[in-house]
């Protein structure tokens, strides 16, 4: 803050010799250290009220539901007597009677408590299967009469596999990278090695995997389309540049939902996109647009050039034209000198447009929700899916877990490579 | 893109052929969205070209209805709230932000802008989960309080902006003349510095009016917003009246992003760098 840092009062040859002087400079030094760390302590007020709310509405939101993925209390705190006698248990065959007996009082207390079907839940997210097995079961105990519990619950076949009894186990850890593993379609086997779930089974793989594509072909799309565009607006005089960049700008600054809700009446089976491809005699029959990859991605590709544009335009219109006169006049041909000079210096910008794009396409909801058939969601779609639907939140936080990951990796690239400063587009 | 004073046939050629694309790419950009202007005119139920014949009545659904009327009501308030919290609280650490000596700068800033980089999805289930517990789920106060997490960066950066511009000098000559630290920033800073703080407000109104992801999880079925509605019309049955909708929406985020983005620049001494 002050222009007189105290380094430049303590230089000896003003304070040699004269001990008064000396102690007036050390006390002035101190008042302005005093000073800097008010002037600290203020900008930390400053600053703190939004930084505590930012980590009350959003920092511990997002630490709570990542923590669930790879924390589940519910099966240890559904069948407390059955982990205490599974806690001597080898991991392979059958456990001994005790065990079963502990799981016919677990599961008797957890009718009584009202938490039975908490608990079939639960473990049927680990064994799927397992939900109506664990209700019918509980059913017969309250039913049983004399029957001992033992023989009910040896009476249900279900619990004399050995699968049954290995995932009880291992939800009895509350911590678990049960979840984690199985967004990625991978489990424990029976060895106590982690291995591929049977492709009947494997879902999340491919869902990742055609996120990756959807987002490849959008931002490959809008650097086809975009890169031209901002050549033309870079280059052009100011007056029709702004014209231009305005007409980049007004889609930009109108919202995503609005703009995929423009989309899905075009796309309609008589909507304007099919008229167009009849009129132009592309096609002979009028597509299904709606609900298909290719309309999701048109529609992606439309919301995304903006983001592409910008920082390519932005690194564009540094570059002096004369740069290329000069290498015309030195002999380049046209394409050379567009290879050789102009693209090199541009790469940045089209780095940030390109990676920003595919970082945002990773984390798209709204558009494949209103726009994407079934087999056009996304992961994000996943995400909400597992919670409205299957009300599974750990397989939720899981899938943001692993979401999240690929999108700070990225935007680490970007932040490393690129800076932040080219985050800024408006 | 101009020809050169001698232009060779191959280079009309390429210049020509650079024109014909983006004239197809700025079709491409801007017929999408005016194709909801004309159709929310339609008199018609159909989203068909040509037109029926004009009117106004999917206008009159959206702003005669009880439901979409409270949708707007709730829309506004929602909009209202986050702007009013993102402005104060982003303003004042912008500020913190531009002393040099803030411990940790370069720390908070990617913190600050970290809501802008998380997929909006885990953003909105991690509230639900959160806000669920402790009792702020399904109340205009968690939505608001979401909001803010998401609009906040923005009046952050386009204030840091308009204080690069500031000298800190005249801070310094009205602690001299005796100001007060409050006097001082309300007679000496805000003045100034009021082009970028408008234009944050503008950009966080906007960012929360047309927020639809974490609306979803968070609102009850009262506290439905107005992107809430069409989201939910989209999903359900396509009436002309998300046309009204869509224009309307699409005229107030343009006119205030307009508005901040000259607000912006005026605030600003140095020229820009970006768009």
């Amino acid at each position: 803050m002050s222009a007189l840092e105290p380094s430049e009062l303590d230089r000896p040859a003003l304070a040699r010799g004269r001990s008064a002087a000396d102690a007036d400079l050390r006390s002035v030094s101190a008042a302005i250290r005093r000073a800097e760390f008010g002037d600290r302590l203020r900008s930390l007020a400053l600053a703190a009220p939004l930084l505590v709310l930012l980590a009350l509405s959003f920092g511990i939101p997002i630490v709570l539901l990542l923590s669930r993925a790879v924390y589940d209390p519910t099966i240890a705190h559904a069948l407390p007597q059955t982990s205490q006698a599974l806690s001597g248990w080898s991991g392979s065959g059958l456990p001994d009677d005790a065990a079963f007996l502990a799981l016919a009082a677990d599961l008797r207390d957890n009718q009584a408590r009202g938490t039975a079907y908490e608990l079939a839940k639960s473990l049927n997210a680990r064994l799927p299967g397992a939900r109506s097995q664990v209700l019918k079961t509980v059913r017969q105990l309250e039913g049983a009469g004399g029957k001992p519990p033992l023989e009910v619950v040896k009476s249900v076949p279900f619990w004399s596999q050995p699968g049954t009894w290995t995932a009880i186990a291992s939800g009895t850890h509350s911590v678990t990278s049960f979840y984690l593993l199985s967004a990625l379609d991978l489990r424990w086997n029976a060895e106590g090695s982690i291995e591929r779930v049977p492709p009947s089974q494997a879902i999340f793989l491919q869902v990742f995997l055609r996120t990756f594509l959807v987002a490849a072909a959008v931002t490959l799309a809008t650097l086809i389309l975009g890169f031209p565009l901002a050549y033309l607006i870079a280059s052009a005089p100011k007056g029709l540049a702004a014209i231009l960049i305005v007409a980049v700008l007004l889609p930009f600054w109108t919202s995503i939902l609005v703009r995929t809700a423009a989309w899905t009446v075009l796309l309609q089976k008589f909507g304007l996109v099919n008229d167009l491809l009849l009129w132009l005699g592309f096609v002979d029959d009028r597509l299904d647009l709606m609900y298909s990859r290719i309309g999701l991605i048109i529609a992606m590709t439309h919301i995304q050039l903006p983001f592409t544009l910008l920082p390519i335009y932005s690194v564009m219109r540094t570059i002096p034209p004369s740069q290329m006169k000069a290498a015309y006049s030195l002999g380049a041909k046209p394409f050379t000198a567009f290879l050789r000079v102009y693209l090199p210096q541009v790469f940045p910008g089209v780095m940030a447009g390109c990676l920003l794009t595919f970082i945002l396409c990773l984390g798209y909801y709204i558009t494949p929700a209103l726009i994407g058939g079934a087999s056009d969601q996304l992961i994000s779609n996943f995400i909400a899916n597992y919670v409205n639907v299957e009300l599974n939140w750990e397989m939720a936080a899981a899938l943001s877990f692993i979401l999240l990951v690929f999108t700070l990796a990225l935007f680490g690239i970007f932040a490393r490579i690129l800076g932040l400063d080219r985050l800024k587009l408006v | 893109m101009m020809l050169s004073p001698y232009p060779t046939s191959g280079e009309r050629i390429r210049i020509g052929l650079l024109w014909l694309w983006c004239g197809l790419v700025i079709l491409f950009l801007l017929v999408p969205i005016l194709i909801p202007v004309p159709l929310s005119f339609n008199s018609g139920s159909f989203f068909i070209f040509p037109l029926e014949g004009i009117s106004t009545r999917w206008y009159e659904v959206v702003l005669g209805t009880q439901r979409w009327q409270s949708a707007i009501g709730n829309s506004l308030l929602i909009a209202l709230g986050t702007t009013l919290i993102a402005t104060t609280l982003g303003t004042m650490t912008a500020i913190a932000l531009a002393d040099e000596k803030f411990p940790g700068r370069r720390i908070v800033m990617p913190l600050l802008l970290s809501p802008l980089i998380v997929p909006v999805v885990i953003t909105a289930v991690g509230s639900y989960l959160f806000y669920a517990r402790v009792g702020l789920a399904s109340t205009y106060a968690g939505i608001i309080l979401a909001h803010t997490a998401l609009a906040s960066p923005f009046v952050v950066v386009t204030v840091a902006a308009s204080l690069t511009g500031f000298d800190r000098n005249l801070m310094r000559a009205a602690a001299i003349s005796g100001a007060k630290p409050v006097t001082a920033f309300s007679r000496v800073m805000l003045p100034l510095i009021l082009p970028g703080v408008l234009s944050g407000a503008a950009f966080a109104f906007v960012t929360s009016f047309d927020e639809v992801v974490v609306v979803q999880f968070l609102a009850s079925a009262n506290q439905r917003t107005m992107p809430l509605e069409m989201f939910i019309g989209l999903r359900e049955k396509l009436s002309p009246a998300i046309t009204a909708a869509a224009t309307l929406m699409m005229v107030l985020s343009i006119v205030l992003l307009v508005v901040a983005n000259l607000l912006a620049r005026r605030g600003q001494r140095r020229p820009r760098t970006a768009a």
